[in-house]
């Protein structure tokens, strides 16, 4: 069961690494890209735009825990 | 070659050349401190593991339908390469402090000295155990970037040769001044791998999920460069905002 939990933890370390709201960014954009695609639209901005706000969002908790605006 | 086959070989090399120097790195510190017999048994047994990993997943890839691959493979680059990018923005805004191979030597090389083997010409569990980890969880990125890169491209053999260049490149050089390669620019090369890998995550993502992009496969260059440039922009906006932050501070 350790060993299991342990492979688990290294998994989500490995690909989901250090912020999991960038993951959830990720996830989030592809799908609404892949329902919006479905209704007969091609958002092709989708993806970035959900990217792009992952990132940034990661990255300005990082500033603010260090005493940023 | 095309320049999508050059892009493939670019990426992989790169990726494969940063993982190699911090591999290079660890393997170095306990060769030296403790016994270079086990610690190269150790970097055998690792790739050797990575090698079958390739050989057992390359296949079962390659035979997933197009559009399924685009979208997982894109996924995963994503996920992967905003890890790369995040850290490389932190590291060169200075939120983060930078790679410092000379120092990783000094702290591995300080740890395998406080334990020292019971008897100098046994089997060394610790050095063996030390390097197998070491080379296996930094080859374990290019891997995944040699099968992930390779697969979508249909060309797993020349993603591998990208990393077996990089990885007999950084060898011999290291063999040859037989010291940590600190003056390889890390940074810079994980800034550059990160902006590659998310690009074409978004490219490869969003095909994927059923988009066409605009300009088709010339898309991918202008989203490479927009990434980039919002990378940089992101970097230079923040080490303002730090350095600032420390004026008003002092």
């Amino acid at each position: 069961m350790n060993a299991i939990k342990s492979f688990a933890a290294f998994l989500y370390d490995f690909i989901v690494g250090d912020d999991w709201r960038m993951s959830l960014a990720v996830v989030l954009g592809l799908a609404a890209t892949a329902l919006a695609v479905h209704s007969g639209f091609n958002p092709w901005w989708l993806v970035p735009l959900f990217v792009a706000g992952g990132l940034g969002i990661s990255l300005r908790r990082v500033v603010r825990k260090n005493g940023g605006s | 070659m095309n320049a999508s086959a050059w892009g493939l070989l670019l990426s992989s090399f790169l990726a494969s050349a940063v993982e190699t120097v911090e591999a290079f790195t660890i393997v170095l510190a306990v060769g030296i401190t403790r016994d270079w017999k086990s610690t190269l048994l150790g970097v055998l047994a690792a790739l050797g593991v990575l090698a079958a990993l390739v050989a057992l997943l390359g296949p079962g890839l390659v035979a997933i339908p197009i559009n399924v691959l685009r979208l997982v493979v894109g996924a995963l680059l994503l996920v992967f390469g905003l890890q790369w990018l995040r850290k490389a923005i932190l590291r060169a805004s200075g939120y983060k402090a930078m790679h410092d191979e000379v120092a990783i030597f000094a702290r591995e090389a300080a740890e395998a000295r406080e334990n020292p083997p019971a008897d100098p010409s046994a089997f060394d569990q610790y050095a063996f155990s030390l390097s197998f980890k070491g080379v296996f969880l930094e080859g374990l990125e290019v891997v995944f970037v040699v099968l992930t890169f390779g697969a979508i491209h249909g060309n797993i053999p020349l993603a591998a040769l990208g990393a077996a260049i990089a990885v007999g490149l950084v060898v011999i050089v290291g063999l040859a001044v037989r010291a940590p390669l600190s003056k390889v620019p890390e940074n810079t090369v994980k800034f550059t791998v990160g902006i590659m890998l998310t690009s074409f995550g978004i490219f490869w993502g969003a095909e994927g999920a059923g988009v066409t992009w605009p300009g088709n496969d010339a898309a991918l260059l202008a989203i490479v460069v927009v990434t980039a440039l919002g990378a940089l922009a992101s970097a230079a906006a923040m080490k303002r905002e730090r350095e600032h932050g420390l004026a008003v501070a002092a």
